[in-house]
């Protein structure tokens, strides 16, 4: 019988959270422009913006993360699409990341003064001039922290996609278990991991918040 | 062409039904004694020895950072290793006790960090008790004011029970991935499932919006 290091558990564990990393950063570049483009539909005021995208938010922030998954990957195979757990995870975690975030950034959006959009209007700039000269960069500065702190659920909700075996973090965890039969270990293991991995977001975006308070 | 087939999910109504339920006793009672654990880890966090801070301290910041999954993973396949074995049950509930407890220590202490430092001297100079000070001065106004995040974290909580499924915990995840695995309809018994999720997300908020003023914290 192959004896297993905590050193062997952990490079496996350390090889695995390449996959958690990336599927983060996906999930996380992806939903943030899907939820910019709504952020904009709604801003823009174009039909039922509003209400659809109220909807939508509702919808992912009302149901399990892991039903999600589950309707993604089964969902899709309805309509002939051969998915792979990469696919259907991908999908998922973009869109679940893009209701929360664009909720996040309409607050940001409603924390600039009325004010404002009313001088930049009278100063006759359409609306992408008024986004991208005044009002972007006043939400933005309100916007860094809270999006900072969502990355560390995001990482957190990649976890889930090891239901539908994509192997993560959290899938390989397991599959080291079966291998050492010591669950005790692996799934420490595993959840330091997952700490060191977001515990310095964590902290980052607490001390953005805090900076930004500061300047007031 | 896709062809849906939702009665031959829904004619498996009681199988749903006794999810649901399940699903509901997780949430009453870990949100009853997750909130409890959550205002005593503030407490702790405010007042307590240096000791008992730095733990609470470091009991928040490794739930909140850390996947729920790997949580319930963790009590249910991996305190075994050390020999002590959990139901399924006790282990879903013990999960979601102590995910629920960081998190709204964190709530609750944010509440109670921004009490008028006058209403504390105002009860001190009637010779309340510390712990009387805490309980009926400092407390109900600080859970008035940060029930709406409470709420929403113990709905949170509630959709995040989905996962105790994995651990065949007989709730409403379970039922769904059960009845799918008996008719081969699983992308109908996820859409019925994750629809009375919705539903009852949002049954939850009116319920706890109307019972927060009424039993936990008066008007």
């Amino acid at each position: 019988m192959v004896d297993f290091s905590i050193w062997d558990i952990f490079r496996n564990l350390l090889l695995a959270a390449r996959w958690t990393v990336l599927l983060s950063l996906i999930a996380f570049v992806g939903g943030g422009l899907v939820g910019l483009a709504l952020l904009i539909a709604r801003i823009a005021k174009l039909r039922f913006a509003d209400q659809l995208v109220g909807g939508y938010v509702q919808l992912f922030q009302g149901t399990p993360l892991l039903m999600q998954l589950f309707l993604a990957y089964f969902g899709l195979s309805l309509f002939g699409i051969n998915v792979s757990p990469w696919v259907a995870a991908a999908l998922a975690l973009t869109l679940y990341t893009s209701a929360f975030l664009t909720e996040i950034w309409r607050g940001c959006v409603a924390a600039v003064h009325k004010g404002q959009w009313e001088a930049s209007a009278a100063l006759a700039l359409n609306l992408r001039e008024q986004l991208r000269y005044v009002i972007g960069p006043q939400a933005l500065r309100v916007a860094v922290p809270p999006t900072v702190g969502f990355l560390v659920q995001v990482i957190k909700g990649t976890a889930l996609a090891s239901v539908i075996g994509f192997i993560e973090l959290t899938k390989a965890g397991t599959m080291i278990t079966n291998a050492t039969f010591r669950p005790f270990t692996v799934y420490a293991c595993l959840a330091l991991m997952y700490f060191a991995l977001c515990y310095p977001i964590s902290a980052w975006s607490k001390s953005l918040e805090s900076k930004l308070h500061g300047h007031r | 062409m896709i062809a849906f087939d939702f009665p031959a999910v829904l004619a498996e109504w009681p199988l749903l039904a006794k999810g649901v339920a399940a699903t509901l006793a997780l949430t009453a009672v870990s949100a009853s004694v997750g909130v409890t654990l959550g205002v005593a880890c503030a407490w702790a966090r405010l007042h307590g020895a240096v000791w008992l801070k730095a733990i609470v301290g470091a009991y928040v910041e490794l739930i909140r950072n850390t996947p729920f999954i790997v949580q319930l993973f963790f009590l249910f396949f991996g305190l075994p290793g050390i020999g002590v074995r959990l139901s399924p049950e006790t282990a879903s509930v013990l999960a979601m006790v102590v995910n629920l407890g960081a998190y709204a220590a964190e709530i609750v202490r944010a509440g109670i960090a921004t009490t008028p430092k006058g209403q504390i001297e105002a009860a001190q100079s009637l010779a309340l008790s510390e712990t009387q000070v805490f309980t009926r001065v400092v407390l109900p106004p600080a859970l008035k004011r940060v029930w709406p995040a409470l709420v929403s974290q113990i709905i949170i909580v509630m959709l995040g029970s989905a996962v105790c499924g994995q651990i065949s915990t007989p709730e409403l995840s379970y039922a769904a991935n059960l009845i799918q695995s008996r008719n081969f309809r699983a992308f109908e018994s996820f859409i019925v499932a994750t629809l009375i999720y919705l539903a009852l997300a949002m049954a939850l908020r009116r319920l706890l919006n109307w019972a927060g003023p009424r039993f936990i914290f008066g008007k």
